[in-house]
């Protein structure tokens, strides 16, 4: 072992500080009210109005309908966030099995088909895909929201380098053993995954959690408002002399920093857990 | 339990690669069978033909009386024990043995039965909750046995199971692979490159060469006899040393000099020597210059050059030897191939087969 000398220290407190600081900084400015942040700026010392300020974000119904509250947004985000991780992880590894254990024509063509979509951002799709959900009627329904962007080349991908990488004599031993191809997708490779859906539960997550401009063009229904959608909102009211409400945006975005915070804690556990237990 | 037979058993892999050609044998009900031969001689390849893991692209293989060629390999009522052990690696032990039970809907507690008793058998009682990464390699190759014994199947399949496993453990599992397979009476077909071990646990051996069957016989028959120059090198350690010779008037002759009186007809012949068929002699027919010496506590192997050809001698002796030794002769041990085939030339009726002590 190398000796900790001071200067390694400081070099991780200012990459720490560098990293932890906006956040400070959004939270503490968060618990000021709106006339404080427009009058003095950011703060990094806590203010009185945290409570009100955090309640009225999460309970004061907003928009036009007068319907949207920062738990439905939350609620929103949160369907978002799972079912795009649920979504593309059974569809990507059922994928990936097809991919790997099965052995049909074009096998390797339609991988590769499969891969070159990764180069193709969303935001390429974006209009012949609106235009798809809007025939089918999908517009605002969850479904609409999410069944579109669930194919995912990067998850395929990454199960089936894992599915490669296990050894052939396991799928070989269940074969003897009477598993057919179900037992061994269900009883096999899909314990043997926890570590790769873990990691790909986090990416997945967020990728929804954060969407922003597919929800914005699938949804004009108020319902279907997202807690990105929600800081914007607050921030757009720049008409007349309104001053935003600074504060209830730093309140918004704290809140929506928390479940994905939560998503990563949990599933690294669980990820290192399988990366340090996986087998010899 | 049952017989294996198989007829005419060929593979061709795609692309063309013939890696089994022609392979014809009747296992016997409880027989333990290896299958020995040098590293990609198709020994992994037959095997697995046998376990359904690989078509089966010419003849028959049987297993009891049915014919197996397109089952699968859960409908044969076999079981194999892979070199890796192939346990599925986020189940227990106990979970690894039952798993081919419960997917043919065995009652519950005769799981159980059969997973103590076979536990009990290898002594893996106290790591039936474990998982397989907690095991030492010996144990895990031991749950990989469990896991075929629990099935009670027709016959075990073992492809090198022993080959991860250091020297000293390799030595006590093959005894215990004997000791469970004739306590269990179950036909075995085992795949090893080892001969020491191919000579250990068979009760007959087939040496396979580039895919063809090449001498089918009990060990010490195969030792005594071998078919061809390749099973002589092959089988028996140290190797049979094989020396280019010459028969003429009724002699034996390396180089210019006289080995021993013999039967064969004359010409030329590769002349094989087991290195316990020679002695060290000062009145020996043979001169051989010393090359090095391998000291094997109880007895050491002399390595040497007889008329420039390579030779070995096993001896007890612990004093230092000259550099240049005689070597005697044992008539009746000695073994001559075709030099072109490299076939066995038989030797007269009279002639014994048997090794002198
Ligand atoms: N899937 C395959 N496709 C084509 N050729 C193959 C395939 N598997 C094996 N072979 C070839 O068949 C021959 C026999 O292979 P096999 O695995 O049976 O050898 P082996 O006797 O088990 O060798 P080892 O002792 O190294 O395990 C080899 O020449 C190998 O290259
Ligand atoms: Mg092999």
């Amino acid at each position: 072992m190398q000796r900790v000398k001071p200067f390694d220290h400081l070099v991780l407190i200012l990459g720490a500080l560098f990293m932890a600081l906006p956040v400070i900084v959004a939270f503490m400015s968060s618990t000021h009210s709106a006339i404080e942040i427009h009058s003095s700026g950011l703060y990094l010392t806590p203010g009185d109005d945290a409570a009100q300020t955090y309640t009225k974000v999460l309970t004061a119904r907003g928009g036009f309908t007068g319907d949207v509250t920062g738990l439905l947004m939350l609620g929103n985000s949160m369907i978002m966030g799972i079912g795009f991780a649920v979504g593309k992880i059974v569809l990507s590894m059922s994928a990936a099995y097809a991919l790997v254990y099965f052995r049909f024509r074009f096998a390797t063509l339609m991988f590769w088909a499969i891969f070159t979509t990764l180069l193709l951002p969303l935001e390429v799709r974006i209009m012949p895909s609106y235009q798809v959900m809007s025939t089918l009627g999908l517009l605002n329904s969850y479904t609409g929201l999410i069944v579109p962007l669930l194919a995912s080349a990067t998850g395929t991908f990454f199960f089936r380098q894992f599915f490669k990488s296990v050894p052939d004599e396991l799928l070989e031993a269940a074969r003897i053993d009477g598993a057919g191809p179900w037992k061994f997708f269900l009883d096999v490779l899909v314990p043997l995954s926890k570590t790769m859906m873990a990691a790909i539960f986090i990416i997945m997550f967020i990728y929804g959690w954060n969407q922003y401009l597919w929800p914005l063009i699938m949804t004009t229904d108020e319902s279907f408002y997202t807690l990105m959608r929600g800081i914007k909102s607050i921030l757009q009211v720049w008409v007349g002399s309104q001053i935003p409400d600074y504060n209830e945006a730093f309140a918004l975005a704290v809140l929506a920093m928390i479940p994905p915070v939560i998503v990563v804690v949990v599933f690294q556990r669980m990820f290192i857990k399988g990366l340090t237990e996986s087998d010899k | 339990m049952a017989t294996v037979t198989l007829s005419n058993v060929g593979k061709t892999y795609a692309g063309g690669v013939d890696a089994v050609r022609d392979v014809s044998v009747d296992i016997q009900d409880g027989e333990f069978v290896v299958l020995v031969g040098p590293s990609g001689c198709g020994k992994s390849t037959l095997l697995r033909m046998v376990a359904g893991l690989e078509t089966v692209t010419e003849g028959n293989v049987r297993i009891g009386d049915r014919a197996v060629n397109t089952l699968d390999p859960a409908d044969r009522d076999i079981a194999m024990v892979f070199q890796n052990y192939a346990l599925y690696p986020h189940m227990t032990v106990r979970d690894n043995m039952a798993y081919g039970l419960k997917n043919r809907r065995t009652p519950k507690d005769e799981i159980t039965r059969r997973v103590e008793e076979a536990a009990q058998m290898l002594e893996l009682g106290p790591y039936l909750d474990r998982k397989p990464r907690a095991l030492s390699g010996g144990q895990r190759q031991r749950v990989a046995m469990g896991r075929a014994i629990v099935r009670q199947p027709a016959a075990f399949l073992f492809d090198e199971p022993l080959s991860n496993l250091d020297a000293k453990l390799r030595v006590s599992m093959r005894g215990e692979i004997r000791r469970l397979q004739k306590r269990l009476g179950t036909t075995s077909l085992y795949v090893t490159h080892d001969q020491l071990e191919a000579m250990t646990l068979a009760d007959r051996l087939i040496v396979l060469r580039d895919g063809a069957v090449e001498q089918i016989g009990a060990p010490l028959e195969i030792y005594r006899r071998p078919a061809s120059a390749f099973v002589a090198a092959f089988i028996g350690s140290p190797a049979m040393s094989l020396l280019d010779a010459k028969v003429a008037e009724g002699r034996v002759w390396i180089g210019d000099k006289a080995v021993a009186p013999t039967a064969v007809p004359a010409g030329e012949v590769t002349l094989g020597l087991r290195p316990e068929g020679l002695r060290i002699a000062s009145d020996g027919a043979l001169s051989m210059r010393v090359d090095y010496i391998e000291e094997l506590g109880a007895q050491r192997i002399v390595h040497g050059f007889v008329d420039g050809q390579k030779v070995a001698v096993t001896e007890t002796g612990a004093e230092s030897l000259p550099a240049d030794l005689r070597l005697a002769v044992d008539p009746l041990a000695l073994h001559f191939f075709d030099l072109q085939t490299g076939h066995r030339v038989p030797q007269a009726a009279t002639q014994p087969v048997a090794v002198p002590a």
